[in-house]
């Protein structure tokens, strides 16, 4: 081997020797929030939901800062960081689920089209039949496949008798992709189906109110990989007509079902653009040491 | 984004990433020594090391196989993103270039056996005189765009793209002066025709060589650089340098 192999090599083993010796950032040693800003584009053109300069608190502990973002009209947005980085969080504040907490304060602006759903004039029942939402695990209630679908349109009195419902129902399961497998069993319980079609049958809650916007909290979470595929084929149909939000884990499931992703790191919005390049050619050192697997 | 160089979590996919680098340079290097060798060999008017050259060919395409092979079992097995995923994508790139290199010098070393087979006369120096400062050029391109691999350097990398146009010119004018040649004295065409194969050859090898450093911009900078003007291609490469 000629004296070239040799050097190239010694280059080599002194990068990758440095590569090594450098640790990881632990979580402690980034403290620089007075100095950190979105990198990214934050808007789009024909925005569903817009926030702008969000801040959450839980008590004392300041946990979402300064967060402004746009939602898109009939896209799939992923938010992903490690847990504890407030995606979760800024989701929730998206149909003000954060209400529930009396610790919980949300300051900033969040507008469904134009309207502030932080306004006092805001029904925050209707708000959330407009922005609905999608949990983790499957939580069906403990009645019937029928009546799991039936509830919300019922309870806003969106249908008049029995059959305009019987065909809402069945519309919503049909959109959720779930009515081939449990026509003939709509009286059974909710809770005897697989997860994956409890999960569907929540999606088919979720649209039966004809929301705008759905978020998804890990949705497939719990799913095996058929039923997430499932899920993420639903969502790229849903895509049609809704706008969705959905908050995962697993970067290969952002990068499969959504066009844009935003990428939060300790309560910041780091980075936000296209899925495309959020996965190949990320602009911020803390998005692609997450992407790479490079700390955590 | 620059290429981080923080270790990942997951140690074992460092170690799978620096063996493919390590295997892409281990090849780089052979390939250079086939050039030289074929060169020297020319020189030597050396048949029986021409034909270890052509022969040694065999073990660069078994080194592009395997890289190749890699490449995709740690695509499938770790789903590497941003700059690792890069990283991939431009080594297997980067090993086909280099395995035309290889295939370049091969095809000196089989012009070398034609042109010395012990039945006609040499070539006169004159028809060879090209042959010297274009494989010192190409030569050089290659070393320079592994050195820029081994260490992430795009400025190196910059440096061998443009050393590329110098090439091209030394191989007109070269092509050119064959020409004069042959016109002057037909019996010069059988061994001029072979070193007007040399010197394409050497010109070849430029381009794969300016193929890799574009290869190691787009590693490093995440801008795909290739069939752009070289003033783009200066300032993406450069651009927050």
């Amino acid at each position: 081997m000629s004296t070239m192999t040799v050097e190239v090599k010694a280059a080599v083993n002194n990068t990758l020797n440095a590569e090594v010796r450098q640790n990881p950032l632990s979580s402690a040693q980034i403290t620089d929030y007075d100095h950190r800003q979105t990198v990214g584009k934050i808007t789009v053109d024909h925005p569903k939901m817009t926030c702008r300069n969000v801040n959450v608190y839980y008590g004392e502990k300041h946990a979402i800062r300064q967060v402004s973002l746009d939602i898109g009209a009939n896209e799939v947005i992923a938010f992903i960081g490690p847990s504890g980085c407030g995606k979760s969080t800024v989701l929730r504040c998206l149909n003000r689920m954060n209400d529930t907490i009396p610790i919980c304060r949300v300051a900033g602006e969040i507008r469904l089209d134009q309207d502030d759903i932080y306004d006092k004039s805001i029904d925050v029942v209707q708000l959330r039949a407009r922005v609905g939402m999608v949990f983790q695990k499957p939580n069906p209630f403990p009645k019937s496949i029928y009546e799991n679908v039936a509830y919300g349109p019922r309870i806003h009195g969106m249908v008049d008798g029995k059959a305009e419902m019987d065909e809402l129902v069945r519309a919503s399961l049909e959109r959720a992709g779930l009515l081939k497998e449990v026509e003939n069993r709509l009286n059974e319980p909710g809770t005897s189906l697989s997860g994956g079609q409890q999960q569907r049958l929540c999606i088919a809650r979720a649209i039966a109110v004809n929301p705008e916007v759905i978020l998804m909290d890990e949705p497939c979470s719990a799913l095996d990989p058929i039923a997430t595929a499932k899920i993420e084929e639903l969502i790229d149909e849903l895509r049609e007509n809704y706008t969705i939000v959905i908050v995962t884990h697993s970067m290969q499931q952002a990068a499969r079902v959504s066009q844009r992703t935003a990428y939060f790191h300790l309560g910041d919005l780091i980075e936000i653009g296209e899925t495309d390049q959020i996965f190949t050619n990320p602009k911020h050192k803390l998005t692609e040491d997450y992407i790479t697997g490079r700390f955590g | 984004m620059a290429i981080s160089h923080d270790a990942h979590t997951v140690k074992q996919f460092d170690v799978l990433l620096a063996n493919l680098r390590n295997l892409v340079l281990e090849m780089g290097g052979l390939v250079e020594d086939q050039i030289q060798n074929a060169i020297q060999a020319l020189d030597n008017e050396d048949v029986a090391a021409a034909r270890e050259v052509i022969a040694r060919d065999q073990i660069i395409n078994g080194m592009q196989v395997k890289v190749d092979e890699d490449s995709v079992s740690l695509i499938a097995l770790r789903q590497p993103l941003g700059s690792d995923l890069r990283l991939i994508m431009s080594l297997s790139k980067i090993v086909t270039d280099l395995e035309r290199i290889g295939d370049e010098a091969e095809k000196i070393a089989r012009m070398t056996v034609k042109t010395y087979d012990g039945v006609s006369n040499s070539p006169s120096a004159k028809l060879l005189r090209d042959v010297h400062p274009m494989s010192k050029l190409a030569a050089n391109m290659l070393h320079g765009c592994l050195d820029a691999l081994a260490r992430l350097d795009v400025e190196k990398a910059v440096e061998v793209a443009k050393g590329d146009d110098e090439l091209d010119q030394e191989f007109q004018s070269a092509l050119r002066r064959l020409m004069t040649y042959m016109m002057e004295d037909q019996r010069t065409i059988g061994h001029a025709i072979n070193v007007l194969f040399i010197i394409k050859a050497l010109e070849r090898i430029g381009d794969h060589a300016k193929n890799i450093a574009e290869y190691i911009i787009y590693l490093v900078k995440g801008k795909d650089v290739r069939h752009v003007k070289m003033d783009v291609l200066v300032q993406d490469a450069l651009e927050g340098e």
